[in-house]
């Protein structure tokens, strides 16, 4: 038997013209006559538009149009939110692709300049005159919820725009009043900006002979880009097609449909015209969502010995100037429901509130609500340790689930699938030498060397999700995936995806799935995806589903053709179907093994059907929908090690350890690199990621000059183990691993800083720890 | 302004807007989209070529500035149909993920070995400062550009 492909980190098919600048990214794509739309952006985060007087740029060379909210009229209805969270009083306040009347935050949209060339058009933006009349900003969620807040839409009485509870208060509370420790502890999941590499970017041509729009754009989720435009554009959705070219990552920011692809859509359509609009990045730190920005508020309860016993948390979560697609449903459903992590913790109570502020719109980013779960429940069992004076490790320990095979109902109303969470626990703190360690801290801080020692253990939901789960929460989608195997005459294999990765390198994953199942050389396997035209519906790239939801229908996909080619394999070899064995891509006969037909000469013969047994349709070819009957629930340890100099604040990562569990894994040099940049995302928001705006809502953070990017010398080479526990309700039993990575290395390099800080007097610090705030929090501790 | 700029070997004479940034000539005007843009201050490196063989950030130098040189963009690099040894290291090593940093990423690296083979992991993490990449934390980034300056070292 030759070396099986499933679980062979065999090299990826998309790399080719990726390395040699092949690869077509939206801005590459070039129309003839095409017209270059650029944004007048609002300088202000709350104002009122008292006029707009384009005359000048109107005038200047190479100007074709600029329009304002009421050109548009009725021509675009306002972007929708996509994530009705129910029993909220969930309030979607107006957000038309154009500020009308009003601008809500920097960056928000007030004309449009359309162009014969990109410098041209922005130098008629910049001439476009815009009177504000400026109003009081609120940045900080909480504050925005407070007494005396200016008012950011009047139909959002007090901005709450949601209040999502979880759990029981009465409960929560007798948990509380009986325990023998509380630690509670106000921490801020500051606003992050995801920055994939590639700026967002869209163009769009209309044909008005045939009403049909086509819409070039950096999508995750190109069948949802096509449903949004159909709505707001009032086009049949059979008349648009969205097409995700080459993407250049996303981490949840390119999911939401903006005003900037309603704009080309519609100017398109005005103009006749092919339209582009590419952001720059300062354009995107501005306008590109944000992501986190909670304020909570959060407390545990545990006994003397150690027995984690309830969490509860009040969240005050920033929603920026208006709900963007997916937003209501990051701080409460992603969120509240993984507030148990791997810990048999039997109270939860959660209390999110939804604040409009005049920040950038957030929604997901990487992790998406479970960064933030995770890191508030780590963040509160290492002070549980530190109040009850037990080893860190040891806490988690004690309270881990035992291993289950399938199926784990929790306080929060889930049912883990499956996990082993010891013995990726015990596994992690080996590779990390945790004793030993415990040790060397101490001798160092013998000589005023300040070493740390930071351990996550964490579980989370990914491979969103069933759909019937999505339309009980309010999503306003499904989240199955589907997908066709088609097998050319010559036994060459198309797989069609409605999935858009765009980074992930699910063209290579995917197709190791259909070559594992079928005995196709992966090289053969072409994976197609990201356009609404050419490729089945599917809801998209995001929340780890690619792998679990896509990789499922390709499976079952692969399964079906399987059986109709032993059929036929039986019928062309004249033997009974019982007594046909498959092996390696070859159907023989049991007994006659130099009887044999090739899953290619079987595909050959579907498609000639010169031969087919009665009832068989022609062709090879099978399409599946796969509704996952459950989430996919990851996990695994991650432990770093840190030394902090004291005099100066300058902390140095010295080691990380990720041991993770997302099942088999189909490709492990992808499940690494997977690994490793989420880690370095999230170890970016504990040392050095965060948003700074002023009090007036100005963006201080604007530029990669301004925003902290981690750069590679701020990291060790990745030490990585794996466990491996399959999903039990998966047919081939995999879990999502894109964003473990970010959710579990947030805490642990936070925890480890702290940990090392502990001698020293300093008990919190607000992320990102950078040198200066460590600096400043070692001083106010010593004084 | 009359230009006249050797882009991969072959010699291009244009009529440019001044103020024209070297990445949009190679982008707009050669059609030579593999260089990227990801930034607007220079930190990104992503639209890094060779400029009479040294890394040169295209967004940092206007095409008339360029007027007379030789520019190598990721389109240029691969020789006689074979990939550059940083393109093939990158491909083993899983040195990307959604390609958008890569051109940048191969030139600046191709270009830091070629003047220091056997660079220590530390020289490169340190080198690669100029260039960010959202996707792969940079692990297999360094695993690829240290196994070629290691080559480079033994021949």
């Amino acid at each position: 038997m030759s070396t099986r492909i499933f679980g062979s980190g065999i090299k990826r098919r998309e790399d080719p013209r990726l390395i040699t600048g092949e690869a077509r990214y939206t801005d590459d794509i070039k129309l003839p006559g095409v017209l270059h739309m650029a944004v007048v952006r609002s300088p202000y985060a709350h104002a009122n538009i008292v006029s707009i007087d384009s005359s000048a740029a109107q005038a200047m060379e190479g100007v074709v149009a600029v329009y304002t909210s009421e050109d548009i009229g009725d021509g675009l209805a306002g972007l929708p939110t996509a994530w009705l969270i129910p029993d909220s009083d969930l309030k979607t306040p107006e957000h038309p692709a154009l500020a009308k009347g009003k601008v809500r935050y920097v960056g928000d949209g007030v004309a449009i300049v359309l162009a014969d060339d990109r410098y041209r058009a922005q130098d008629a933006a910049d001439a476009v005159v815009v009177e504000y009349e400026e109003l009081p900003a609120v940045i900080d969620p909480e504050e925005a919820a407070g007494e005396g807040a200016p008012l950011i839409h009047d139909d959002v009485e007090g901005n709450i725009a949601f209040r999502w509870v979880m759990g029981d208060r009465e409960a929560s509370d007798a948990v509380f009043d009986a325990a023998d420790v509380v630690v509670s502890e106000r921490i801020l999941q500051q606003r992050l900006l995801p920055t994939a590499m590639e700026p967002r970017s869209a163009m769009a041509q209309y044909n008005a002979a045939t009403e049909e729009l086509t819409l070039w754009c950096t999508s995750q989720n190109p069948h949802i880009h096509r449903f949004i435009i159909s709505a707001v554009t009032g086009l049949n959705e059979n008349k648009v097609r969205v097409i995700a070219p080459e993407v250049g990552g996303g981490f949840g920011s390119k999911i939401p449909c903006y005003p900037d692809e309603a704009l080309v859509s519609w100017a398109a359509i005005k103009l006749g015209l092919p339209v582009k609009w590419t952001e720059t990045r300062s354009e995107n730190y501005l306008i590109t969502i944000h992501g986190r920005d909670h304020v909570q508020h959060v407390e545990m309860a545990a006994g003397n010995d150690g027995a984690l016993l309830g969490v509860r948390a009040t969240v005050y979560a920033g929603m920026g100037g208006y709900l963007s697609t997916a937003a209501p449903g990051i701080p409460t459903i992603l969120h509240g429901l993984l507030y148990v992590g791997p810990y048999t913790m039997g109270s939860v109570f959660c209390e999110s509130i939804g604040v409009m502020t005049n920040g950038t719109p957030t929604d997901a980013y990487r992790g998406a609500g479970r960064p933030e779960a995770t890191f508030l429940l780590e963040r509160m069992v290492d002070n549980v340790a530190r109040a009850i004076d037990m080893d860190p490790a040891e806490l988690r320990r004690k309270n881990l689930i035992p291993a289950f095979e399938d199926g784990h109902e929790v306080a929060t109303t889930l049912v883990y699938d499956s996990g082993d969470y010891p013995v990726a626990f015990e596994k992690a703190l080996d590779m990390a030498g945790y004793g030993d360690f415990r040790e060397q801290q101490a001798a160092a801080r013998a000589e005023s060397r300040y070493l740390g020692i930071g351990v996550t253990a964490y579980t989370e939901m990914c491979g969103l999700g069933p759909s019937q789960v999505a339309g009980a929460v309010g999503f306003q989608g499904g989240l199955w995936e589907s997908a066709t195997v088609r097998v050319t005459p010559t036994g060459k294999v198309q797989a069609l995806i409605g999935a858009s990765p765009h980074g992930q390198g699910s063209e290579t994953t995917l197709a190791q799935i259909i070559a594992d199942e079928l005995g196709f050389p992966v090289d053969d396997i072409e994976v197609i995806h990201g356009d609404t035209t050419e490729t089945p519906m599917g809801w998209g790239t995001y929340g780890s589903r690619t792998t679990p939801v896509t990789g499922a229908a390709l499976a079952q996909a692969s399964r079906k053709l399987k059986d109709k080619a032993r059929v036929l394999a039986a019928h062309l070899m004249e033997a009974n179907v019982d007594d046909i064995e498959y092996a390696d891509g070859s159907f023989s006969v049991k007994g006659s093994p130099d009887q044999a037909q090739s899953i290619q000469d079987v595909a050959l013969m579907a498609h000639l059907a010169w031969n087919m047994p009665e009832g068989m349709d022609p062709g090879f070819e099978e399409s599946q929908f796969y509704d996952p009957p459950n989430f996919v629930y990851p996990f695994g340890t991650h432990i770093a090690i840190v030394e902090v100099d004291a005099e100066t604040g300058v902390i140095d990562l010295q080691r990380y350890i990720a041991v993770d569990d997302c099942g088999p894994q189909i490709n492990p040099e992808i499940v690494a690199g997977q690994i490793h940049g989420g880690v370095v995302q999230g170890i970016a928001q504990a040392l050095c990621e965060g948003v700074i705006y002023d009090e007036n809502g100005q963006l201080l953070t604007g530029t990669m000059q301004d925003y902290c990017m981690p750069k590679a010398d701020m990291f060790p080479n990745f030490e990585l183990g794996e466990t491996v526990t399959p999903s039990p309700h998966h047919p081939v039993g995999v879990k999502g691993v894109g964003e473990t990575g970010t959710i579990a290395s947030t805490p642990t390099v936070y925890n480890a800083v702290l940990d090392a800080l502990a001698p020293l007097g300093v008990q919190q610090i607000d992320m990102p720890l950078t040198s200066a705030k460590v600096w400043s929090a070692i001083q106010d501790a010593r004084s | 302004m009359q230009v006249a700029i050797t882009v991969n070997g072959v010699l291009h004479e244009r009529d440019v807007d001044p103020r024209t940034l070297l990445v949009h000539f190679l982008r707009e005007e050669l059609d030579l989209t593999g260089t990227k843009i990801g930034c607007d201050t220079s930190q990104c490196g992503a639209c890094t070529v060779h400029l009479d063989g040294k890394v040169l950030k295209s967004c940092t130098l206007l095409a008339v500035q360029a007027d007379g040189a030789e520019i190598t963009t990721i389109e240029g690099l691969a020789e006689n149909g074979q990939h550059h040894p940083m393109q093939t290291a990158f491909w083993e090593n899983h040195g990307l993920q959604c390609g958008y940093c890569t051109p940048g990423m191969i030139m600046a690296s191709a270009a830091f070995v070629r003047d220091n083979p056997g660079a220590s992991e530390g020289e490169i993490r340190h080198y690669l400062e100029g260039n960010i990449c959202r996707c792969t934390g940079y692990h297999n980034i360094v695993k690829a550009v240290k196994q070629v300056a290691d080559a480079a070292a033994g021949s």
